[in-house]
């Protein structure tokens, strides 16, 4: 982990380390983001190099002005480190006194995942056809597919899907069974290669008499075009029950471009009203944002109203599928507008999904030296996601610090989470050993506080956002976060979160007296009868 | 009455503003006198004032009946469908009558009846007093004067009675200034700053033409400065853009020629006229009307719009007006040509960043009074209230508000009222239901004897005060707390809640604002509620203490004494009332349905036989072989 910003003190000389069996060595101790480090800072003598990650627990103690830190490892092996100074040695203790309440590389577990719907439903199981990466390097250990397809036909669908990423289940809508699967596009090529395996797994958890919806997240025409390529879109005489919707989000280029657009715009504080106008204009930030949302939208209410599956693709699987899927379900699942519900749907649509953040995020939109592969699908999503908090204020548990903390890590973090592009890369990487997880530090109460909405009140209802471009406004906390001061908006919230408080503070006090009095009356009562 | 030959037509249909696909509700039409109501079969009322009509249109006849189109000024947009033409045209006819009077006697205000006795309306009327407000400013004083010039409104019909101008400005020298000014609106003093002792006059344009001078007006303005002792310069804002104010050079008016004037600088800001203004607001209004309104077309419309240009240019030229007072401690001398629609504009707005008493409620009424009513800004021609030249109606006054609340959305603590407070009064600035805002000048409003037939509007928004004030209002403790509104481009922005007023569907569906006003209001109650259990607490225990004093002695007397009075048991039960969570209605997710956003309208179309591939456009179901 690195936590330079938790060091207060990153060097103290004198410190002196005891360990049982070895004579007690003084010498300087150093505190990096990895590492506690004590050197004798002699030739030939020990130093101790302590993982941050390898401490389980710390005690302080103090006589005097000298203080005493004893560390109790997760190897079992207990030392002892006398710091002169009260100062010092409190800064030292803090340091390295984060405390992983849980590690976020399991907090979200696929096998967690699906219990939450598999007492519902009998259709689906786990798959673990894909361990070891072999056939799908972009899909997780695990995935969820209906249990009528054993693992033989998998690998077949995975032959005729981009990436191998045959359709898997992305969302199980509890109020009436339904789901979206995600996909990547079907090989059809111009011959219209079809596979049986394909047809049956996609037709597998359709009810009888009734069809579903394939969105593709591509223009007729693109899709179209991508048959010369060998992928394509599912034929209708082959899917005779499914109805086909194309809708055009766009992708790679095109998006980064628009956010660099964006960007200048916002940061040219000379324009006139015409030249900023024409100029957010010209960006199509908000039409992007506009179209993927209507997408989210149109998906959630097959589900919702039409009672219909739904199965998302565009070309890979890995970008706009993404969007619509894990928008759809903020839309329509109460559990991802909560804080950790929202963090097992990173994880899940993004992070397990196989959304490629090394290559999307490698870099923003000053960079000089542009790569086709980076593009703000992840920005896009969140501010998305920041469209309908907007609209549905009291809806969400986490605010809009916690989206801007997500695109900051997204981008630049000390965090292993959105390092590689992929479950098998992470696992390469060995980030689950080597880094913390974001997770794990997120959610420390302290931590957690700053990302807490003061309004939330859970509702269990859908809520359908207006997509209207008079109700999509620039995401000013992202866009226009350095350009301007934000001090008067600051102090407005602190005073909105001080009313809230007050009103909490006043309705306990309330509480308490009530019950005060009452047990006064009935103490009362009880003295008058004898 | 004579104009309404239907009054209730069965069977119309509403509308929904932004559907393509004619979704409906359907309903009673009902036309009374003074409105126009809609009752649909959930029993929802929809009131729209005939006043508040702005033009009805009767579309070409369809299959389903006619369609009659009505626009509103508060931005209220219906269309309905009436069954049979026959109907329609009578109620076409009738609101056309009825939407626009010819007489001031026959507008809402004069039949309107609040249930005030006399002496209660005169009181309503006598709430904003401008005499106090000119000395809460500070003046008269050493510099300033009550003129009495205008008493009978000999000088200047459209200005009021009370003048407040430079004390070494003679009566012949006031006179004489006043025949070099445009409609005779020499330069009075607007606000008096009374901690930089600088002043905001206003007047109209000069009468110079290319050659023409008047030494009463050069020494007019020269008293003004001289009634500023730290500094002896002066700005003289011209508010118009250059271009128009060297046109009207050419009709024998003009602006101020620097030579001829000693002290003063001469400055241009450029805030179009009335028409521009006008055609701007149009042009908005047909972008945001539109159906089906892609994110291009919506920024595109609005540039081309101009209508934020506008905005800025306003904001602007205030800023500029009190970073004058404020950082140069000058004064400044604000016209535009006839000095009552931008120079009210500049100068109200000016005041409002330099004194905080006019982010107040009470201080934003008087502000309205002194600079809008009083200096005879034109509200019945500007709002067009009566049937008249459709050229001078113009969203001047609008645009003022607007300015206010982009100032609300920069400084969300400096106001004490909401936005709501301003959809109000722009509401009743067309309303005609209270007299503040008829005709066009003071003259014109006294020979109405509007304060003798019509209510004020004032004391009825402050009795509802509640409704519009802002919960995180924090007063500021110094009264010149200035505010410096940043005017980057970026920061403007459309205001949905004013255009969109009645558009419920673009709202977002759950309020912060509300919540928090509650919050405040519930707050209040609960730290009553604290204070009345913690004295109940309090006797309780004092009684139990006499009672163990009294000890055994009185135990049997006790028995015979119900330990709990009744009085106490009403209370815990009103408390448990009060304890209620915050209003749940506001929690409700209002009108958030997926038909009432448009993803897609093509339920129906899904059990018709397939096509090749369906497009679904924003709004639009549209099939594509």
């Amino acid at each position: 982990m690195e936590f330079a910003e938790l060091i207060k003190t990153p060097r103290v000389d004198n410190v002196v380390l005891h360990r049982p069996f070895y004579p007690a060595v003084e010498g300087t101790l150093c505190l990096t983001g990895h590492h506690l480090i004590l050197s004798s800072r002699q030739d030939n003598t020990e130093e101790l190099w302590l993982l941050h990650s390898n401490i389980d627990a710390i005690d302080k103690r103090f006589v005097g002005s000298l203080g005493t830190i004893i560390i109790k490892c997760k190897d079992f092996r207990i030392i002892q480190l006398d710091i002169p100074g009260m100062e010092e040695c409190l800064n030292i203790a803090s340091s390295i006194e984060f405390e992983v309440i849980e590690d976020g590389w399991h907090s979200f577990l696929p096998e967690q995942e699906f219990e939450l719907y598999s007492s519902a439903t009998s259709e689906w199981r786990l798959s673990y056809v894909y361990k070891g990466f072999a056939v799908c390097p972009s899909y997780p250990p695990i995935v969820t597919v209906p249990k009528s397809i054993d693992d033989e036909a998998l690998r077949k669908v995975a032959t005729f899907r981009h990436g191998g990423r045959f359709p898997v289940l992305s969302y199980y809508h509890k109020k009436n069974g339904m789901v979206i699967m995600r996909s990547g596009q079907p090989l059809t090529g111009t011959n219209g290669r079809r596979c049986k395996e394909d047809e049956k797994l996609i037709n597998a958890t359709l009810r009888a008499g009734k069809r579903g919806y394939i969105i593709d997240t591509r223009s007729l025409n693109v899709a179209q075009q991508t048959r010369a390529k060998g992928g394509g879109f599912e034929q209708e005489a082959h899917y005779p029950q499914w109805r086909r919707i194309h809708k055009s989000i766009e992708r790679y280029h095109i998006l980064q471009e628009s956010l660099i657009k964006l960007v200048e715009a916002c940061n040219d504080q000379t324009h006139n009203m015409d030249r900023w106008l024409s100029k957010l204009e010209a960006s199509n930030w908000l039409t992007h944002i506009k179209e993927i949302l209507t997408t989210a939208c149109l998906a959630a209410q097959c589900i919702d109203r039409e009672g219909a599956l739904i199965l998302i693709h565009g070309t890979e699987g890995t970008d706009s599928t993404l969007q619509v899927t894990s928008l759809a379900q903020i839309i329509l699942e109460p559990r991802s507008r909560t804080i950790r519900g929202f963090e097992a749907l990173i994880e899940r649509e993004w992070l397990q999904a196989g959304h490629p953040f090394q290559q999307r995020c490698a870099q923003s939109a000053y960079c000089n030296t542009k790569q086709k592969w980076e593009a703000p699908v992840f920005l896009l999503f969140l501010d998305c996601v920041w469209q309908i908090l907007r609209q549905f204020p009291c809806s969400f548990e986490f605010n809009e610090n916690f989206l801007i903390m997500l695109f900051e890590h997204a981008y630049a973090s000390q965090f292993g989470t959105f390092l590689g592009n992929n479950e098998s890369e992470r696992c390469k990487l060995k980030l689950q050993q080597k880094t913390m997880s974001l997770w794990s530090w997120v959610n420390q109460p302290s931590e957690l506080s700053k990302f807490t909405n003061p309004l939330f009140e859970a509702n269990n209802l859908v809520i359908w956002p207006s997509v209207a471009p008079q109700s999509l406004p620039l995401w000013e906390g992202i866009f226009l976060r350095w350009n301007r001061s934000s001090k008067y908006l600051d102090e407005a919230y602190e005073e909105m979160v001080n009313i809230i408080e007050y009103n909490k503070e006043l309705q306990a006090k309330v509480n308490i007296l009530r019950r005060q009095l009452a047990e006064l009356e009935t103490e009362d009562g009880m003295q008058e009868s004898p | 009455m004579e104009h309404i030959r239907t009054t209730k037509v069965e069977q119309v249909k509403l509308l929904d503003r932004f559907s393509t696909s004619n979704k409906s509700l359907t309903g009673t039409l009902y036309l009374t006198a003074t409105h126009l109501l809609f009752i649909d079969s959930h029993q929802k009322e929809t009131w729209i004032l005939h006043h508040h009509i702005a033009s009805v249109e009767k579309l070409a006849l369809t299959t389903s009946g006619c369609p009659l189109v009505i626009q509103c000024k508060n931005f209220r947009t219906v269309h309905f469908i009436v069954p049979r033409e026959r109907d329609c045209h009578d109620i076409y006819n009738s609101l056309l009558q009825l939407s626009k009077q010819a007489k001031y006697e026959d507008l809402y205000a004069f039949s309107y009846n609040p249930k005030q006795n006399d002496s209660e309306r005169l009181q309503g009327w006598q709430l904003i007093d401008l005499a106090e407000e000119y000395k809460r400013m500070g003046v008269p004083n050493s510099h300033w004067q009550l003129s009495d010039a205008n008493r009978d409104y000999k000088i200047c019909e459209t200005y009021p009675r009370e003048l407040y101008v430079p004390r070494i400005a003679s009566k012949p020298i006031i006179v004489g200034s006043s025949k070099f000014r445009s409609k005779g609106r020499f330069p009075v003093l607007s606000y008096y700053h009374q901690d930089k002792e600088a002043a905001i006059c206003r007047c109209s344009q000069p009468l110079s033409g290319f050659s023409a001078r008047c030494l009463e007006d050069e020494h007019l303005l020269q008293a003004i400065s001289k009634a500023n002792p730290v500094n002896r310069y002066m700005y003289v804002m011209d508010t118009r853009p250059k271009l128009n104010a060297m046109a009207n050079r050419a009709a024998g008016k003009g602006y101020e020629n620097e030579d001829n004037y000693s002290n003063i600088r001469f400055q241009f800001v450029g805030i179009e006229n009335i028409h521009v203004m006008r055609s701007s607001l149009q042009k908005l209004l047909e972008v945001n009307g539109t159906k089906g309104l892609s994110v291009n077309d919506f920024y595109s419309g609005l540039e081309s719009s101009g209508w934020l240009r506008h905005i800025k240019a306003v904001m602007d030229a205030a800023i500029f007006l009190a970073k004058a007072i404020t950082v140069e401690n000058a004064s400044v001398l604000v016209h535009c040509s006839d000095g009552w629609d931008r120079t009210s504009q500049v100068c109200s707005l000016g005041s409002l960043l330099l004194d905080s008493y006019y982010r107040t409620i009470k201080g934003f009424m008087v502000l309205i009074e002194k600079d809008w009513i009083s200096f005879g800004h034109k509200f019945s021609e500007r709002c067009g209230q009566l049937d008249g030249d459709p050229k001078e109606v113009s969203p001047v006054f609008t645009q003022f508000l607007e300015c206010v609340w982009h100032l609300t959305e920069q400084f969300p603590q400096a106001f004490e009222f909401s936005e709501a407070f301003l959809l109000q009064i722009h509401e009743h600035i067309h309303s005609c239901q209270f007299g503040n805002f008829l005709g066009n000048c003071q003259k014109e409003r006294e020979e109405l004897k509007l304060k003798e037939k019509t209510y004020s509007l004032w004391p009825f928004l402050l009795e509802d005060q509640k409704k519009y004030l802002n919960p995180l209002y924090s007063s500021e403790s110094h009264r010149f707390t200035v505010l410096e509104p940043n005017t980057v481009s970026f920061n403007f922005k459309f205001w949905r809640n004013m255009y969109h007023q009645f558009d419920r569907t673009l709202h977002p569906r759950q309020s912060v604002f509300n919540i928090i006003m509650n919050m405040n209001e519930q707050n209040k109650q609960l730290e009553k509620d604290i204070k009345d259990l913690e004295s109940q607490k309090g006797s309780k225990i004092k009684q139990r203490k006499n009672k163990q004093t009294d000890g055994i002695l009185t135990k049997e007397l006790l028995h015979s004494v119900h330990p709990e009075s009744p009085n106490l048991k009403t209370s815990l039960c009103f408390k448990e009332q009060t304890l209620l969570p915050v209003n749940d209605a506001l929690r409700t997710i209002e009108g958030s349905s997926p038909a009432d956003n448009r993803y897609s309208e093509y339920a129906e179309e899904f059990s018709k036989s397939e096509p090749a591939v369906v497009s679904l456009e924003y709004g639009v179901a549209r099939m594509t072989c």
